[in-house]
């Protein structure tokens, strides 16, 4: 099960924070900065596999991170989860936010946060993997859009 | 009022923002906008409103006044607002405020809406945080959409239906039907969060999991459709890399795991496969890796032949001269969980992970250092612990302390001398001396004691180790002891292993007092130094010296130093005469089982001589409050009457008999009496406690006996005498079976006359293992305050080669200790 999916760029600014088990705001706002002080420490040539810190369920829970451009993207997970496999399916996430946002940059995500959960509710449910395929994923998503657009001209 | 800003100006703000103040404060002003704004209760902004207030959430902000703005916006028409509504539930609610509660009643709406995405939002939001009762009251909604031949639905409502049986365990058998079908969809969504139910279920019910091996037959099922997958050839729509659909393989790799465990049929129905992917697949990308990986992970796990596991091994040493990181770093981490199964596979590949100890990254460090401690044996122990200290001293704090338990633990086990040994630790102690765990020191003293021919190098050692650095308090504790102890041999200069060095006894002293004035001393320290200079009192000649330490100390500041130092100066006046005997050199203490360092050990009680009050040797005082914590270990447990009520296919009446026996020690069967023999008087049962094995009890010199030998099955008494209550004898019953076949349901009875108590506790297994491989054991005390000579009457029951068997027997031949 997935834990929780974090992003943050080089600075530790949140930019998409989503938690699958419950944290009070405080919890969720120390996870976020101790994640990011365990991840910037590390080197680039390293692997991309961390034991969780304290806060997030110390040695069980791993975080396995990858660092694109000037983002962090961060998954923690427990250990029913291939640890090759999420770092494939955090591969497919940045393709598919590439493709919906054609080449996606820190400032569209900034921009928007709430697109960016929609893409990832088609993707990841309750913890859980829900779809891997990129096209199916953005056909739905667009489908969901041109819903809210076709509202909009009501 | 003006129109809401958007989300984006809101965000354009914030980023102008120059100081975390500045931010605060637009934030606030934006809040106060938004607030009055709900106040207004404007149905048009709302939204715009709720996702602003989601994205200042996410910077840390206080949210918690939209949550009920969030339940009115799933509840109204428009997909916009559902949408906001239902991501805003997600963050901002939880199960623990009873405000979710309010959105049953939407999401059941929802759940029955035309449109498919409202149906998934729904869905999705009940997957992500329905409570217990919300998963309750809604799962049939669930169990009807599984069944919908929308593939978009039915792969969120298999997600949905496994929230729910967490939550809801016992909702499991409801979706069994309907995942019947699920495995022969095409859609690759449906069929990879199918798996994932059925590993859910699989996981959570043993019961489940047989059915789905032998009723449904699931393996070759999945057998097939990963064969497809890994035959079909090039399929654009999901292909990773050039892999047909990596994640749905890896999936069913899992899900074939636990079908495959402990169960020979599965496993047989799964080789061919395993083989064929572990063969086929291509391992340049990430993807390919990630298939292989599982693929070991399930060949280990299952019942595979010899051939294939070799295979998976060598597919983890491939791995592990990747140059790829995190494919060492997976190698590594399976590699530790086979070395106990495969271990001379495995280690073959010691000299690969050795060398990651050196790797820069920490992540691989770490499995390789619990790796390497796996592969210690006998053999390679010098070589490995070369590599291993040499580790110890150039890694990272946060290591040195698991390193240190691990060195001594492989140092105990493996060591080829007593030197080597000793060197070790040593060694260990004087590069990572403050890092070791405190219980280690009392470990190590007693390792000192027990090898009597390298006190005099020991001491030495440590002596010289003390002049350089007094700083690590393990290293100073352990040294002050042997000097305390052994520094008579120090000063006459008598080692043989090495150099002597020409130490005399001012030289020691004034070493040991410098400890005990050092700031750099703890407490304990001082305590172990104090007591250091009272030993030396009878071995060194400069008493006069000692004398006037011990009573400068009697008005120390630290109450334990004041006190050891007044009862001392007690010693020296008072009891003059007993100071020889009592500051002697110590015994040779018994080992119990060691577990290594990391378990407290139980015999060593005091290590320093005890107050003069007792006469005895310091040993065999147990410290009091180890003795209670026996004490109530022992009140815990329950006390099991003589005849054994775990065996519920014993018939009642064999109790019966056998208690008419008490009476007169006749064989006659005749109505049962109350069983009179179990006793649960608290104070007697708590008396006896050498029944625990962690006891080290210097009287137990009676000797073992055989009480009964037939057929096979042989039963010996062995006799332990409780230390308060002289009355109580213990008495360890072991049976052994020399027969080709196993004696099941074995059941061990005994009866004793009148004038005597009886009590049986519960034995350690009912089964004894055919051709001696193992006995049971059981522990009886007997009350004899009479002191009459003991005899008992023992029935025996079991099964044997299909067959019951039942036997009485008489036994006389008690030793005479055991009941003088």
């Amino acid at each position: 099960m997935i834990k929780a999916i974090l992003i943050f760029n080089n600075h530790g600014k949140p930019r998409l924070s989503k938690f699958y088990e419950h944290y009070s705001e405080d919890t969720e706002q120390q996870i976020i900065r101790e994640t990011f002080h365990l991840v910037s420490k590390r080197d680039e040539n390293v692997c991309n596999f961390l034991e969780g810190g304290m806060l997030i369920g110390g040695s069980e829970n791993k975080l396995i991170y990858r660092h694109y451009a000037t983002l962090y993207f961060v998954f923690c997970v427990d250990s029913s989860e291939s640890e090759l496999g999420i770092l494939d399916l955090i591969q497919v996430f940045v393709e598919t936010l590439d493709k919906c946002f054609e080449n996606v940059c820190e400032l569209d995500l900034i921009f928007h946060v709430d697109k960016v959960h929609n893409i990832l509710a088609e993707m990841v449910m309750g913890g859980m993997v829900l779809e891997t395929n990129m096209n199916e994923i953005i056909t739905q998503v667009d489908a969901q859009n041109k819903m809210e657009k076709s509202e909009v001209r009501l | 009022m003006p129109a809401p800003i958007r989300l984006r100006e809101l965000i354009r703000t914030i980023r102008t923002a120059r100081t975390q103040a500045e931010e605060r404060e637009m934030i606030q002003k934006e809040c106060a906008a938004i607030r009055s704004s709900f106040r207004e209760e404007d149905n048009t902004y709302r939204c715009r409103n709720v996702a602003k207030l989601l994205y200042m959430h996410m910077l840390g902000y206080p949210a918690h006044f939209g949550q009920l703005e969030c339940l009115k916006l799933i509840a109204s028409q428009k997909f916009t607002d559902k949408r906001i509504g239902y991501l805003g539930a997600m963050l901002l609610l939880d199960e623990r405020q009873d405000v979710h509660l309010l959105m049953t009643n939407c999401i059941k709406n929802d759940l029955n809406h035309s449109t498919q995405y409202v149906q998934g939002l729904a869905l999705c939001t009940l997957g992500c945080m329905g409570s217990s009762e919300m998963c309750r009251d809604l799962a049939g909604e669930v169990e009807k959409l599984l069944k919908t031949s929308n593939s978009y639905l039915r792969k969120k409502a298999a997600l949905c239906a496994v929230h729910v049986i967490r939550k809801v365990p016992e909702l499991m058998e409801m979706f069994l039907p309907a995942t019947k079908n699920l495995l022969s969809e095409k859609n690759h969504g449906v069929l990879h969060t199918s798996v994932v139910l059925l590993t859910e279920m699989c996981e959570r019910s043993p019961d489940m999991l047989l059915h789905f091996r032998k009723v449904w037959i699931l393996v070759p099922q999945l057998v097939r459709i990963l064969k497809n997958l890994i035959m079909s050839g090039y399929s654009p729509e999901h292909d990773v890399s050039g892999i047909s659909d990596p994640f749905l393989q890896v999936r069913i790799l899992r899900l074939l795991r636990i079908l495959g465990r402990s169960d020979d049929d599965s496993s047989e129905a799964m080789n061919d496969i395993l083989a064929q992917v572990a063969t086929n697949t291509e391992t340049s990308k990430n993807v390919g890796n990630a298939i292989l990986y599982e693929t070991v992970l399930t060949i280990m796990d299952i019942k595979s032949e010899s051939g294939l596991r070799v295979l998976a091994i060598n597919i983890l040493g491939r791995f592990l001269l990747n140059n790829d990181k995190n494919i060492r770093y997976v190698a590594l981490t399976s590699l530790l969980k086979t070395v106990q199964t495969d271990h001379n596979a495995v280690q073959r590949h010691r000299s690969t992970i050795v060398d990651c100890l050196k790797d820069l990254d920490v992540s691989i460090k770490r499995r390789a250092m619990e790796l390497s401690f796996a592969l210690v044996n006998g053999n390679n122990i010098r070589g490995m612990m070369k590599e291993l200290l040499y580790f110890l001293d150039s890694c990272d704090p946060e290591f040195k302390a698991d390193c240190a338990s691990g060195v001594f633990l492989a140092a105990e086990k493996y060591a080829p001398s007593k030197r080597w040994h000793i060197d070790t630790i040593m060694r260990v102690l004087t590069t990572a001396g403050s890092y070791v765990r405190d219980d280690s020191v009392p470990n190590l003293i007693q390792l000192i004691t027990n090898s009597v021919e390298m006190h005099a190098y020991t001491v030495q050692r440590l002596y010289k180790a003390l002049l350089d650095d007094i700083s690590q308090q393990p290293l100073v504790q352990v040294s002050s002891w042997c000097i305390g102890e052994y520094g008579d041999l120090l000063v006459s200069g008598q080692c043989e292993e090495e150099e002597p060095i020409q130490v005399t006894e001012d030289e020691v002293l004034d070493v040991l007092e410098g400890l005990l004035v050092s700031n750099l001393s703890t407490p304990v320290t001082r305590g172990y130094s104090l007591t250091a200079i009272m030993k030396l009192s009878t071995r060194f000649s400069s008493v006069n010296r000692i004398k006037k330490v011990v009573s400068i100390y009697g008005s120390s500041i630290d109450v334990e130093l004041q006190q050891r130092a007044v009862e001392y100066n007690a010693l020296f006046k008072k009891y003059d005469h007993m100071r020889p005997a009592l500051l002697e050199r110590m015994p040779i203490m018994e080992k119990t089982a060691s577990n290594g360092p990391t378990e407290i050990v139980q015999t060593n009680g005091e290590t320093e001589p005890s107050v003069p009050d007792t006469k005895h040797p310091p040993l065999v005082t147990q410290p009091a409050n180890q003795a209670n914590d026996l004490l109530d270990l022992l009140g815990g447990n329950d006390v099991v009457p003589v005849i054994q009520t775990t065996l519920p296919t014993k018939p009642a009446s064999a109790g019966g008999e056998l208690l008419d026996l008490l009476g007169d020690l006749s064989l006659s069967s005749g109505p049962a009496p109350a069983p009179s023999v179990p006793i649960s008087q608290p104070p007697f049962l708590l008396d006896g406690l050498s029944s625990q094995p962690l006891f080290n009890d210097i009287s137990a010199a009676i000797p073992p006996m055989t009480a009964y030998s037939k057929n096979g099955l042989k039963i010996e008494f062995t006799f332990e005498r409780a230390n308060p209550n002289p009355n109580i004898a213990v008495i360890t019953i072991h049976a052994t079976n020399t027969t080709e076949a196993d004696m099941t349901e074995f059941v061990f009875q005994a009866a004793v006359p009148k004038t005597f108590q009886l009590q049986l506790l519960s034995p350690s297994s009912n089964m004894v293992p055919a051709l001696n491989q193992g006995s049971v054991t059981q522990v009886i005390r007997v009350l004899n305050p009479q002191k009459q000579q003991l005899r008992m009457r023992v029935k025996l029951t079991y099964t044997h080669k299909g067959s019951p068997v039942q036997d009485l027997a008489e036994v006389n031949n008690f030793p005479p200790q055991s009941w003088q």
